[in-house]
């Protein structure tokens, strides 16, 4: 296992949020952690980036147990997690700091074009749409190579369109560098979209219901009879309906 | 639309019209009306006072900004950093406040007697405080992603600092700059009614004292303006750097 | 979903710091750092044998005296009548045109160079117009608070307008508001709370530039006590004491202000992060 959650418990104050969380992400995999508001989906991959200590049990990462943020897992925020002082530039080559200079250049170029933002190399924040924003940020992840990628609600903040259009992106962007992945989203179709795996979490005190294997092969057709079964089997995992 | 650029001056020359027509409606020999006061400024030109005093003003506030900008940043940033070192301080911040930075003029006469140096440290007290208070709000509304970020990306300390805190601040910082050498240029005026002579201030109580001049008060004044809005002015450049533009809502 | 991350941050900040209990930082700390100053500032002076300079001892002693003669009371009520008067009327002249000003823009334009290039002239440098049109009296620093009052009130009040979110206006309109019962009903409940802050600053302005005020053209009052006593005598221990009750009296007020500011915007709920402007 290349990231592993041993009895991770947590509690806020009097509050129960994490309650014997035991699961593992195999290296390369795609895993998707899905849950209702307030389940403590953040808070578990906030343990896992090292931002927070559990209240009880651990995580170890290729073995080595996670006590404080590293470099060799890299937390994606939503967009505002871009620095607005620097350029696209300036952003994605943030972390190289060990890097000469040629040898950051030529990175940086590289992930500029791996996301699709050639052209805006020199361009501020403020001057870019939502989603821009957003694979800057991504590429200011993979710039510095990490081994583990953890991805918090990051299109939460996008309209539906965008959302769409950034998912194929982001799997495009995965399949070129296979890095294990953690996403975090309360967006049932979008864990089905994307994930290998889709962990279902109960509402706080967040327990572990259920984990889905997603046997669709990319390109996944949203309209496809497997797909909609999964997505119905998590909708009522997490009991909800299907009507409106 | 060339009417749109002259509408901001239509509010000066409506001023000044007025002012010239009350003065010529009410002649007495006191209170002068532009045209005089233009020949007052002509009049400190040609006896090369203009500048001398301008200059005198801006030197003395110049020192006292700066010498308060070294230590206020950094105390300001310690202090931000330091959340029971701000909660020490913060009331002892929060009483010398209000004082006027003349009530310090007997001691400020105490220690450094009449002259420069006084009125320097006059205009370092008054800038000290508020840039301080600034730095400290600054640091409080940092975005913690940031700051996260940073720190996922294994930065140490020290460059953190210098490379995320220091730019996420730096348009709060700027915009209080302003306003606080706004605030150190009111002091310099002040300061300098009181206890020197030379520079605007000076200017404005000298020559009402020596003989009622007061043409040249109110060019000492108009000129206290003028210096006034210059580097008001200057210090909005700054403001339009592209590492500091992010930080304010778009125009 | 957004405050995620703000959650555990703030969380994380939250815990380290109530691992010291807050009584101690809310009081035994300031009162412990306050009293190392006033230790450290009466070995100042003692050490450097000065005559003149007070220690904190002397200083509560003069303060003791003042009060009780009947003098320290006078001042205080002269210089907080001063400041009012001043800070009344420039609000009363200062909000209204602050609001024309935000809601005609070219109106702005128009004299809005004038208030800039009026601004950076100190009040004090208006001293001697002062005094010849109202003679050494309690009108010269009356008039001069007005001033220094009048221009960040008329701003905040500026900003306040154009700062209300188009919206309300535009929803006022859809029902069928003509425009002084939109002014009534929207645009002054929506100002309130956003000018609130500019006025407590402004506030803070004229009680600095009263004591400057005070300093130069009258005979009471806490500015006056103050260039007093070192005149007639080097009084430091009132000096500093004067200067003590200035800040002390400052402080006050501020905290009233402040929490008519937290009724007003508490009851509106009005955004508390927002983006900075570049109009001051």
């Amino acid at each position: 296992m290349k990231v592993q959650f041993s009895d991770i418990s947590m509690r806020f104050g009097a509050m129960e949020v994490l309650q014997h969380i035991t699961l593992g992400a195999e290296e390369g995999e795609f895993l998707c952690i899905v849950g209702p508001s307030g389940c403590g989906k953040s808070t578990l991959l906030n343990i896992a980036g090292g931002f927070l200590a559990p209240g009880s049990g651990s995580v170890t990462i290729d073995g080595e147990q996670v006590t404080a943020p590293d470099r060799r897992r890299i937390f994606v925020f939503q967009e505002r997690g871009v620095f607005p002082w620097l350029t696209v530039e300036g952003n994605i080559g943030f972390g190289l700091f060990d890097m000469s200079e040629d040898e950051r250049r030529t990175r940086v170029a590289q992930y500029i074009d791996l996301v699709g933002l050639k052209g805006f190399e020199k361009s501020y924040p403020r001057e870019l749409s939502g989603g821009m924003k957003q694979r800057v940020e991504v590429a200011r992840a993979l710039a510095v190579n990490p081994d583990v990628l953890f991805l918090d609600e990051p299109f939460g903040a996008l309209d539906s369109i965008t959302r769409l259009q950034m998912r194929s992106e982001l799997l495009r962007i995965w399949r070129a560098e296979r890095k294990t992945v953690l996403f975090v989203t309360h967006d049932i179709e979008e864990s089905v979209q994307l994930a290998d795996r889709v962990v279902v979490m109960s509402a706080r005190p967040g327990k572990i219901r259920r984990v889905v294997d997603i046997d669709i092969p990319h390109p996944r057709d949203l309209s496809s009879r497997r797909y909609i079964e999964l997505r119905d089997l998590i909708f009522g995992e997490i009991g909800l309906a299907h009507q409106v | 639309m060339s009417r749109s650029r002259l509408l901001p001056f239509t509010g000066i020359v409506a001023a000044l019209a007025a002012w010239q027509i009350a003065v010529m409606l009410r002649p007495s020999s006191l209170i002068p009306g532009p045209i005089a006061v233009a020949q007052g400024i002509g009049e400190l030109a040609v006896r090369g006072l203009l500048v001398k005093y301008v200059v005198a003003s801006l030197f003395r506030v110049t020192w006292g900004y700066l010498a308060a900008l070294v230590i206020a940043v950094p105390l300001g940033l310690m202090l931000g950093m330091m959340r029971l070192g701000e909660m020490a301080m913060n009331p002892i911040l929060q009483i010398l406040r209000p004082i006027s930075p003349l009530a310090w003029i007997p001691i400020a006469i105490l220690w450094f007697g009449v002259g420069d140096i006084s009125a320097i440290f006059l205009i370092f007290l008054a800038s000290l405080l508020p840039m301080t208070v600034a730095t400290m709000n600054a640091m409080h509304n940092i975005d913690p992603v940031h700051l996260s970020a940073a720190r996922n990306f294994g930065i140490p300390l020290r460059a953190r600092m210098r490379d995320v805190l220091v730019p996420a601040i730096l348009p709060q910082l700027i915009v209080a700059m302003r306003i606080t050498l706004g605030v150190a240029w009111l002091v310099v005026v002040a300061a300098e009614m009181i206890a020197v002579n030379s520079g605007l201030g000076f200017l404005i109580v000298d020559a009402r004292n020596a003989g009622n001049r007061y043409d040249l008060v109110i060019a000492g004044m108009v000129l206290i303006g003028l210096v006034g809005i210059v580097l008001d002015l200057l210090m909005r450049r700054l403001e339009r750097l592209d590492s500091v533009r992010w930080g304010y809502a778009s125009e | 979903m957004r405050t995620h991350h703000r959650d555990t941050e703030s969380t994380e900040k939250a815990i380290s710091v109530s691992s010291v209990p807050l009584w101690f930082q809310r009081f035994l700390l300031p009162i412990t750092t306050a009293a190392i100053i006033l230790v450290l500032w009466s070995i100042a002076v003692r050490a450097s044998g000065t005559k003149i300079f007070p220690t904190p001892t002397a200083v509560a002693k003069a303060i003791a005296t003042l009060s009780e003669k009947s003098l320290l009371w006078h001042y205080i009520a002269d210089s907080l009548t001063r400041v009012f008067a001043g800070y009344a009327a420039a609000m009363v002249i200062g909000i209204p045109l602050g609001f024309l000003l935000g809601w005609c823009a070219p109106l702005a334009r128009a004299i809005n160079p004038l208030i800039q290039m009026l601004r950076p002239i100190s009040p004090l440098a208006w001293m001697p117009l002062a005094v010849i049109w109202f003679g050494v009296s309690n009108a010269a620093p009356i008039f001069l608070i007005f001033l220094a009052s009048l221009f960040p009130i008329i701003v905040a009040a500026m900003n306040g307008v154009r700062n209300v979110p188009p919206m309300y206006l535009q929803a006022g309109r859809n029902f069928g508001l003509s425009t002084p019962q939109l002014m009534r009903r929207v645009m002054i409940p929506a100002v309130l709370p956003r000018i609130i802050v500019g006025l407590r600053l402004a506030f803070g302005i004229a009680w600095v530039v009263l004591v400057a005020a005070e300093m130069i053209a009258v005979d009471s009052g806490l500015g006056y006590l103050i260039i007093d006593a070192r005149n007639a005598g080097k009084h430091y221990d009132l000096v500093v004491a004067g200067m003590l009750l200035i800040g002390l009296i400052g402080l006050l007020l501020d905290t009233a202000i402040r929490a008519v500011e937290q009724v007003v915007s508490g009851q509106w709920s009005v955004g508390k992060k927002q983006r900075l402007t570049t109009d001051h």
